[in-house]
């Protein structure tokens, strides 16, 4: 149990840092609030719940049909259109655009599916100059670690550990810890880079089938800059992020924003259709759009399972976990963490690589009632988990279905089953149980690390009760 | 790679999942008259500190030329729309001036690093949201409302809507898309270090709004 171990060995090292923990507890105070200010009217949420749902739903729905649709409409106005069904295929395919373009330096704008493929390591190997142009994520390239957070990537960096990395990488600029200088230091260091860069890379949010449109979120500008001007843009994108009229844009954008960083929209909602035209005098000459499938296609067979596949991504599920809030992101040792992470990563990688994931809940729903697209997140993780120990077949395209079935576990549950469903046996075990309590052992590993062991009751409830006067069962 | 098309394709229809009903309305119309949402905008623009003014639609220009110098900036930059003519007519002295009427290509360096600020039109306002709608194009290009330190863009008070539903269905922006179409509310921020709010990363610092009227 490899993973397993991993998980708990992360888990320690996470829960064991005290700077770590202090960043998170500092950053992450005020988001639960921030987003609970954009819905004062509850009615009114959900009511925009349901629809963004709706909206997720019937574009998953017709999945297959939009993205042909999309992939004409993209086509007629001009941005070529790339399938990959794996990381290495987007990574090759992206490789080739910037090597026929003869592209060496590349700014990107902030894209989780290009850390599924860990692009920029790929494309680092080969030669090409990549730069993060997003705050949060040029931070993390600094350090040479990964997001901690899908919407607030160095989230668990500090500003003196951000002065210390800027000090480092830039010795030429004077030192400060102060919050707007070192914002100010990162434009001045990465303007120059949008000038000269050969290619931008960015990710999408909504891709609209109708118009043939890619729709990105963000509020620094790094992505409109990204996307606008090198000569070449290479957007990547997952095949879910399809939805079928511009009409669908309005209530995703809107709750996407709401649910993401409490605000009523983001600084720019830049809408691309088409590469530069002949009497345009800026914008990339060509824009390529990269569908990555990475195991998306395999989880819509589930009729469950498909229900992961309506996330926009906001990561309001991660600030609402009261895990992640204490782990931070990099322990789950995935790309996606939280909530969604452990829900979406064991059916993308498989049960046999990140199905331990999956314990890193209490199930205190809360990530169910904030997700602004109603994905029932502790329902999924409970499948999960059952999943994880099931030994029976199913249609279910689930990789590693029963890898984490354990023989000791599974007898334990047989006997607790047979025990609770056969009353006399329960009776008298539940009569020794009280009767040798002093029997019960004080030590049980993990549990009394911190705890002290359980001991049963004197007398069984039955028996109070009845000694109080209930006569009946 | 048009295997990896197909195949995906293919297991993508290995299943149908069953249809959601969908609410019929996302929103009701908001009913906001033409106060109410010069006001709203106003407010919401403000509050990520955007600076907005009213002026008269005759007296624009002077504005920039009353407001601007103080601040110490002096290179503009216009397109080659209208608002660009009437902005070169009567700036006298005020201003050095470029026209963004060559590729972009041929004058990065400049752009990038010369410009003090940019004049452009818009589209349209949002009044729900604080935004302005922005169809960038030959005439006032992409990187107008992006590089220079400053934006100030041009609203015609008659063309704020109550919010982006109503303007794309209003305008019927489905029957077809311009090259690039933005929706811009305030200036670059970012939180990305301990969550605080920081303004001007990689945008404009500042972004002013002029309502015509």
């Amino acid at each position: 149990m490899n993973q397993t171990a991993d998980f708990s060995r992360r888990i320690d090292e996470a829960l064991h840092n005290d700077q770590l923990r202090r960043n998170f507890r500092v950053a992450m105070g005020g988001v639960m609030e921030r987003r609970a200010q954009q819905f004062p009217d509850d009615a009114q949420l959900q009511a925009l719940r349901e629809q963004a749902r709706a909206v997720r739903a019937n574009s998953l729905v017709k999945q297959p049909e939009l993205l042909e649709q999309l992939e004409r409409r993209l086509t007629e106005n001009g941005i070529q259109v790339h399938w990959a069904e794996n990381p290495e295929q987007a990574n090759a395919i992206i490789h080739e655009i910037l090597q026929d373009a003869g592209a060496r330096t590349v700014v990107k704008g902030k894209s989780m599916v290009s850390e599924e493929t860990e692009l920029n390591h790929f494309l680092e190997k080969r030669g090409i100059e990549v730069v993060e142009s997003d705050l949060g994520e040029y931070i993390i390239q600094l350090a040479g670690e990964s997001p901690s957070h899908i919407v607030m990537p160095a989230v668990h960096k500090n500003r003196f550990e951000v002065a210390e990395l800027f000090r480092r990488h830039h010795p030429d600029i004077p030192y400060t810890d102060d919050i707007d200088e070192l914002t100010q230091t990162a434009r001045q260091v990465l303007r120059t880079r949008f000038a000269n860069a050969d290619a931008g890379i960015s990710g999408v949010n909504f891709a609209v089938a109708e118009t043939g449109t890619l729709c990105l979120v963000e509020n620094e500008g790094n992505g409109r800059l990204s996307t606008t001007a090198p000569r070449l843009h290479i957007a990547i994108t997952g095949v879910e992020k399809v939805v079928a009229r511009l009409s669908d844009v309005p209530p995703l954008l809107e709750i996407l924003t709401k649910s993401a960083t409490g605000q009523p929209i983001t600084t720019y909602f830049n809408m691309i259709s088409r590469p530069r035209q002949p009497n345009e005098l800026d914008g990339p000459e060509a824009v390529h759009l990269v569908l990555l499938d990475n195991g998306r296609s395999r989880i819509r067979v589930d009729e469950e399972l498909l229900d992961t596949l309506r996330c926009i991504r906001c990561g309001a599920c991660i600030n609402h976990c009261p895990v992640y809030v204490q782990l931070g992101g990099h322990a789950y040792g995935t790309v996606y963490p939280g909530p969604i992470g452990i829900t979406l990563e064991p059916q993308r990688l498989g049960i046999d690589q990140a199905g331990a994931l999956t314990s890193a809940c209490t199930l205190c729903g809360a990530c169910g009632e904030v997700c602004p697209v109603k994905i029932p997140l502790p329902k999924l993780i409970s499948r999960l988990r059952a999943e994880a120990v099931n030994e029976q077949r199913s249609s279910t395209p689930l990789p590693g279905r029963g890898s984490l079935r354990k023989s000791g576990e599974a007898i334990t549950w047989r006997l607790w089953q047979q025990l609770n469903s056969r009353p006399r046996l329960y009776r008298l075990f539940t009569f020794f149980a009280t009767r040798l309590r002093w029997l019960t052992p004080t030590r049980l590993g993990g549990w009394t690390r911190y705890r002290s062991a359980p001991s049963p009751a004197a007398r069984t409830l039955r028996e109070m009760a009845r000694r109080e006067g209930f006569g009946h069962e | 790679m048009n295997e990896a098309r197909d195949r995906i394709l293919g297991r993508l229809r290995a299943n149908r999942p069953q249809a959601v009903a969908a609410p019929a309305v996302y929103r009701k119309p908001l009913g906001w008259g033409r106060e109410e949402r010069i006001a709203r905008f106003t407010e919401r623009m403000q509050t990520v500190r955007g600076e907005v003014h009213r002026v008269s639609r005759d007296h624009w220009v002077d504005w920039i030329r009353n407001e601007i110098p103080s601040r110490g900036l002096r290179h503009a930059l216009v397109g080659r729309s209208a608002v660009a003519d009437r902005f070169a007519a009567n700036i006298g002295e005020a201003f050095d001036l470029t026209r963004y009427d060559r590729r972009v290509d041929d004058w990065k360096d400049t752009l990038f690093l010369g410009i003090d600020f940019a004049i452009t039109g818009t589209l349209a306002g949002l009044a729900e949201s604080g935004s302005l709608v922005l169809w960038p194009g030959p005439d006032e290009p992409r990187l107008m409302s992006l590089v220079p330190p400053l934006h100030i863009a041009l609203l015609d008070a008659d063309r704020l809507f109550e919010n982006f539903a109503q303007l794309i269905e209003r305008e019927n922006w489905a029957a077809g898309m311009p090259t690039n179409a933005l929706l811009i509310s305030g200036p670059s921020k970012t939180a990305d270090i301990e969550q605080t709010l920081a303004y001007g990363i990689h945008g404009p610092k500042a972004l002013i709004t002029l309502i015509l009227e």
